[in-house]
């Protein structure tokens, strides 16, 4: 018998009743929301005792003045099966506050993670626990605000002009 | 000196027989004819040998995520050229399945554009492979090959011209099925295409598959195995080049795939050699497809018959009062997905493209995140040239296949 999604969403309300906010499907697709504390133990669960070995994308959206929580971020888990015949691939999701925008890092359990995350904090300044090298990779080292951000202000240009400068200026001397 | 301060210590190293070396930092790029685009990388060397090598990236990035968060859904559809514009047609389509999905009009796109769509698409994979191919050989000296892979390139340009009338930004299929019916001399112009191209790459084949030189700059380069290749999440010919069967064309099936009979090519070494060995069979398995979809492509509408997204017939623009309205509410407010969010995912040529759509209802992407084969694969350069010498990384470089225009976005 081949493994499907109700399998794997079986399973996990199985053994995490507690940290299962809710389940939704569209277009054929799975959602799982899941409670903050929980990401690297589900994502431990799903890659080692379901197979899920595979992290397909790792991203956030911004939900400013839509709902609070602010932040959710989105995992897309995908498990290929014995001769990647199966392909389930689930959706896993956490919400973040805006206080308090950090989460536990997956990069132990899949390093591709690595520069997800790295985009993710350049992007939304989400701080990813447990990050090796959690430092900004597209947006230039000294830049302030985070450009994904919904309050992001993609008319002021101050944030580019200042680090513009100052590379001028370290060029110069 | 400050200017130097993202750059760590030069590390001392103490060898077995006693001697102190120190490394030496090497910066390879921005501007480096081997990066394939602005790409720096921080190499640490021990003599020739590279002992760290750090990747930094984002010197093309142009917020497209963001700038699509501002326009409507087919205003996005240009700036998917931008990304990997080596096989924009192989965006383009990607991005217009997403939102075909996101609207829930997947069952109504006409046959005959689905059909042109996978010719169109394998052409873009053949594209990209020559590209690929090509630079890789030039990298390492082999100037002819190159000549020869990009020649044939000119020559699904053409094809692209003809169809849509761009070369390399091609912008073009629209959601619902093709802007135009494609041009009468298209199945005789992929048909001639399909007669001289199985030459040329036999060509390509004899120039390198058992070039002693090309198999001592690639073989046991820049090696990955399996386990490591799906915890870095590689995909594509970087994956496959490891053994790992999978393709998202037999995985989840898009566009009619299905019903094509093709192979996924597979080999095991999981080095520079094996990943161009991937590419060059992918290259005849697309042929084998093109020339199946060539023998059904049907007649009939090429655009869905759906008044609220597609726009009108540019005649009855011109005439009726009806069409000139709701070519004007189309343009102006953009359709409307239901709110929801998806992801689709398409085999680009250099692994597996996905978009993740949000829409909130409006005429406009609530959110579009784009996971671009290139840059989850460029994360396993370091592993592969660490250890092994600087003229390797242009070699493992090469055989990655990446663009920087899709991994900066």
């Amino acid at each position: 018998m081949s493994f499907d999604v109700e399998q794997a969403v079986g399973s996990l309300q199985n053994e995490f009743p507690q940290n299962i906010v809710n389940i939704k499907e569209y277009r054929n697709e799975t959602t799982i929301l899941i409670d903050k504390e929980s990401i690297n133990k589900i994502c431990n669960y799903l890659k080692h005792n379901l197979d899920f070995t595979f992290l397909a994308d790792l991203t956030a959206v911004d939900y400013l003045e839509v709902k609070s929580p602010r932040y959710e971020v989105v995992y897309h888990i995908h498990r290929f099966g014995p001769d990647c015949e199966e392909n389930v691939r689930i959706r896993l999701k956490t919400e973040l506050t805006d206080s308090e925008p950090t989460i536990d890092s997956v990069v132990s359990i899949w390093s591709g993670a690595d520069w997800l995350e790295r985009e993710v904090y350049d992007m939304f300044g989400i701080k990813f626990i447990g990050h090796p090298d959690l430092r900004r990779i597209l947006m230039p080292e000294d830049y302030e605000p985070f450009p994904l951000r919904k309050d992001f202000d993609v008319r002021n240009r101050e944030a580019s002009k200042k680090s513009f400068e100052k590379a001028l200026e370290d060029g110069t001397d | 000196m400050e200017r130097v301060e993202f750059i760590s210590e030069e590390e001392v190293l103490l060898h077995e027989d006693g001697t102190r070396t120190e490394t030496m930092m090497l910066n390879m790029g921005p501007q480096h004819p081997a990066t394939h685009g602005v790409l720096r990388i921080v190499l640490h060397l021990d003599g020739e040998t590279v002992v760290k090598a750090v990747p930094y990236i984002g010197y093309l990035h142009r917020g497209i995520e963001k700038l699509c968060e501002h326009i409507t859904y087919q205003q996005c559809l240009p700036y998917t050229d931008r990304m990997d514009y080596i096989a924009s047609i192989c965006n383009n389509i990607g991005y217009i399945l997403a939102v075909e999905k996101l609207l829930g009009i997947e069952d109504e796109i006409p046959e005959r554009a689905k059909t042109a769509e996978v010719i169109l698409f394998e052409l873009g994979r053949i594209e990209s492979h020559l590209v690929g191919i090509g630079t890789n050989a030039l990298d390492l000296g082999a100037m002819s090959a190159f000549l020869y892979c990009f020649k044939e390139r000119e020559r699904i340009y053409d094809i692209l011209e003809t169809v849509c009338g761009a070369r390399l930004t091609t912008s073009y299929p629209r959601v619902g099925g093709l802007p135009l019916d494609l041009p009468d001399n298209f199945e005789e112009i992929v048909r001639s295409f399909l007669t001289i191209f199985p030459k040329t790459l036999n060509e390509v084949d004899s120039l390198l598959t058992r070039n002693k030189i090309w198999i001592d700059r690639t073989k046991g380069v820049a090696v990955i195995s399996a386990e490591d290749a799906i915890d870095l999440g590689l995909t594509g010919p970087a994956l496959r080049g490891s053994g790992v069967p999978y393709d998202v064309r037999k995985a989840t099936p898009y566009l009619g795939y299905e019903n094509y009979d093709f192979e996924v090519p597979v080999a095991n070494e999981g080095d520079a050699y094996s990943r161009y060995l991937c590419r060059m069979e992918e290259m005849n398995q697309s042929l084998k497809i093109i020339d199946q979809a060539l023998d059904n492509l049907p007649d009939g509408p090429f655009i869905a018959d759906l008044p609220d997204i597609v726009l009108p017939e540019k005649e009855l623009t011109y005439t009726k009062m009806e069409s000139l309205i709701r070519h004007f509410v189309i343009v102006y407010e953009g359709f409307k997905p239901p709110a929801g969010e998806i992801q689709h995912a398409v085999e680009n040529p250099k692994g597996e493209l996905s978009y993740y759509l949000i829409s909130d209802g409006s005429g406009k992407p609530y959110r579009m995140r784009v996971r671009g084969p290139s840059f989850v694969n460029m994360q396993a350069l370091s592993q592969m040239v660490e250890g092994s010498l600087v003229a390797d990384v242009i070699a493992a470089i090469g055989s990655l296949d990446i663009v920087l225009g899709e991994i900066d976005r």
